[in-house]
């Protein structure tokens, strides 16, 4: 391979008597090599394949001199709260909160497997848009509908009149990773309204009476 | 007696091959990789299904470690730069020439503005070896995380900010400083997350 053999002088022009010279070039690649080796090794261990992943997140604007009509007002009967609260616990009421049945406020699972999971809760109440979803991204995978088609539709779909709004809002007990695991589901459960809120006193009377089993209420009454 | 006669053979193996092989792997970690940034604080993501790629260039990164340090990360030197001045120039303070200097090669930045000149004045050691007990502060009667993405996004409007947090940071951190982006009409950012493996 690395060796070059040439014959000097290999036509006719030789003198008579003289002897051809043999080249024989041998090259040794094997500080080569070890060159090389070091070289991976330092990119291996100094550098990272992945590039980490984002969430795209935006927030509704904090400001007060908003006026009423430009708040957007969410049906009750389309608003679903779920609350996130220390030790991985989630809760969630629909509409509006009943502060008088300590039933209203009911316990989620952040586990897909688990029946009682925040992802199947939301795909059953986002079920059309979920579905025609769905019904999108195989057509895309056979190729029928282009990528621009695909986001156009897929967000008209989410964003369509019946689909359910999700208000987030987290006890400062909650960690980050709940956070993202929340707004994951939204991804995966193609919800295409959440909000994420600052979570109120009476959203931690909720949570509280539920856990006491309005033993909490009973006390706060007396 | 007979000896019997063993043919020497050459024990030389022909490393050429190897060479090629040991280039192309070298070629190819060159090429796909990108160099490990260093970080003051171990920050372990957590993993969503968002396939969304950062992108390379005009990153404002907010690193938050489980304790609640903040710290921050410019990618453009020049940023660095204007950024120390405006905020100097807020708090009265004159960075000189060494100093910035010394700050713009800083990769992860996030001291108090009053500790700033002394923490530039130590070595790089030093500075690493600090680094992770500062972190920027961010209550509401000091809010300095605020005055930094202010200048910040002046020094560079195309600016995307995107917010790296460990898994156990509490909720209440996060909300401080999402909350304090949304004060200064910050509402659209990213957060970074690692790619979750099973997404069924």
């Amino acid at each position: 391979m690395a060796e070059i053999q040439s014959n000097e002088g290999g036509g006719g022009k030789k003198k008579k008597g003289s002897k051809q010279k043999k080249f024989d070039v041998h090259v040794d690649f094997t500080p080569m090599v070890d060159m090389n080796m070091l070289l991976i090794t330092f990119f291996m261990l100094c550098t990272s394949l992945s590039k980490p992943q984002t969430m795209e997140l935006s927030m509704p604007s904090n400001d007060k001199n908003v006026d009423k009509e430009q708040q957007a007002e969410v049906k009750a009967s389309k608003a679903l709260t779920v609350l996130l609260d220390a030790d991985n616990k989630l809760y969630y009421f629909a509409g509006q909160p009943d502060y008088k049945n300590y039933n209203s406020l009911k316990q989620l699972s952040y586990d897909a497997k688990n029946q009682n999971s925040i992802r199947s809760l939301l795909i059953t109440r986002n079920q059309d848009a979920y579905s025609q979803i769905q019904l999108l991204k195989k057509q895309k995978l056979d190729l029928q509908i282009s990528q621009d088609t695909f986001t156009a539709r897929a967000s008209r779909i989410k964003n369509g009149k019946n689909t359910p709004v999700v208000i987030i809002k987290a006890t400062d007990g909650a960690t980050y990773e709940n956070l993202v695991d929340v707004l994951d589901e939204m991804q995966i459960c193609n919800i295409g309204k959440y909000v994420i809120d600052t979570i109120s006193k009476g959203d931690k009377f909720l949570i509280k009476n539920m856990e006491t089993k309005g033993a909490f209420a009973q006390g706060q009454a007396n | 007696m007979s000896k019997v006669k063993v043919a020497k053979k050459s024990t030389r193996i022909d490393m050429t091959a190897m060479s090629d092989v040991t280039v192309l792997l070298l070629t190819f970690f060159m090429l796909t990789s990108t160099f490990v940034q260093k970080e003051p604080v171990q920050v372990a993501t957590p993993a969503s299904v968002s396939e969304i790629k950062i992108p390379d260039t005009n990153i404002l990164q907010i690193l938050i470690d489980p304790k609640g340090k903040v710290f921050m990360s410019l990618d453009k030197q020049d940023d660095m730069v204007n950024v120390l001045e405006a905020v100097g120039e807020e708090y009265g303070l004159e960075f000189t020439a060494k100093e910035v200097a010394k700050f713009k090669l800083l990769p992860t930045f996030g001291v108090p503005v009053a500790d700033m000149k002394t923490f530039l004045a130590y070595p790089v050691e030093k500075q690493d070896q600090l680094l992770p007990e500062l972190g920027i502060p961010t209550d509401s009667t000091d809010n300095q995380f605020k005055i930094w993405v202010k200048n910040a996004r002046k020094a560079n409007p195309d600016l995307r900010i995107a917010i790296k947090a460990d898994r156990q940071t509490p909720y209440k951190v996060i909300k401080n400083v999402m909350s304090s982006l949304q004060d200064l009409r910050e509402n659209r950012y990213n957060l970074i997350t690692a790619l979750k493996e099973n997404s069924n």
